[in-house]
């Protein structure tokens, strides 16, 4: 046991002690390892649930999960990967009792593995909208964007790209394969350029005729 | 080496890996020739190259206030 510990990371002994600290009633040690993943798992429920107040309960009701479930936990992922697991499946849990999955949009239905999905539009938007809008007015800007993507798109593009979490680690936490949150990623990303693109407002419609021609549908 | 051509279908396919930096070489080397000819697919690739970029600087999901210490009392008293 010494010497398998003594190759792991410095990070790795801290949160392993933590753990059994946790373990055996400690709860202060129990949150040291909750607080730092506090942002993340708190952007994944309220990404799924739209709204801070649900987002914070399904938080509190994972952590909970968490604490009464620590001993199932057996160190092969992350501390922080388990946790926004339980947190992403609770959110998920949370959305189907209040139905509110009835309020998603029709693209949900038609968001599935085999289907393909094209890029609506052609416009050249180099210049990025971040040049005409104020800070806070793009993240809210992004937020709707986000908040428009079928769920499946939506948790992968929020714990791919906005928590920078790797592939793998994405399709852990999502029990995915790495293909499956592949696709997804792409799906979001082009659906969030068409969310964002100049052309949602017609602007472009003005142009040149050969990019209405090699629109897919 | 002889560059073979791809079609606007198999770059929208590949074009989120490809912004990842995971296609091999030879694929590489096949996109990269076809955004060369084709204004539509980059212009597909600017923008998607856009949106992680903004994505993964310009959003913030805060904690409500007092999210910490409401969470904490939770588990103190669980």
């Amino acid at each position: 046991m010494r010497v398998m510990e003594a190759t792991k990371s410095h990070l790795e002994i801290k949160e392993a002690e933590l753990i059994q600290r946790a373990c055996n009633g400690d709860k202060e040690a129990f949150y040291s390892l909750v607080h730092p993943c506090e942002g993340a798992i708190y952007s994944v429920a309220v990404s799924i649930l739209n709204n801070p107040e649900d987002a914070e309960e399904a938080v509190q009701e994972a952590v909970l999960k968490a604490l009464s479930h620590l001993t199932d936990f057996r160190g092969e992922a992350k501390f922080s990967t388990w946790l926004i697991r339980i947190t992403i499946n609770e959110a998920r849990l949370k959305l189907r009792r209040d139905r509110r999955h009835l309020y998603e949009s029709v693209d949900e239905q038609r968001a599935s593995e085999h289907g393909e999905y094209f890029p609506k539009d052609f416009a050249d938007w180099r210049e990025v909208p971040s040049e005409a809008l104020q800070r806070k007015e793009l993240g809210e800007a992004l937020k709707r964007a986000i908040a428009s993507l079928p769920l499946k798109y939506r948790e992968v593009l929020i714990l791919r790209d906005v928590q920078q979490l790797r592939i793998e680690e994405v399709a852990r936490i999502l029990g995915i394969t790495e293909g499956s949150v592949k696709t997804r990623l792409l799906r979001a990303r082009l659906q969030m350029r068409d969310a964002l693109a100049p052309g949602i407002d017609g602007s472009w419609n003005s142009g040149k005729q050969e990019y209405r021609k090699v629109r897919p549908w | 080496m002889k560059v073979i051509e791809i079609s606007c279908l198999e770059v929208w396919r590949e074009i989120s890996n490809y912004i990842d930096n995971d296609v091999d070489a030879e694929l590489r080397a096949r996109m990269e020739a076809h955004f060369k000819v084709c204004a539509h697919c980059t212009a597909v690739l600017d923008g998607t190259r856009n949106v992680v970029k903004l994505v993964g600087d310009g959003i913030e999901y805060l904690v409500p206030e007092g999210f910490s210490r409401r969470l904490y009392n939770k588990i103190k008293s669980a």
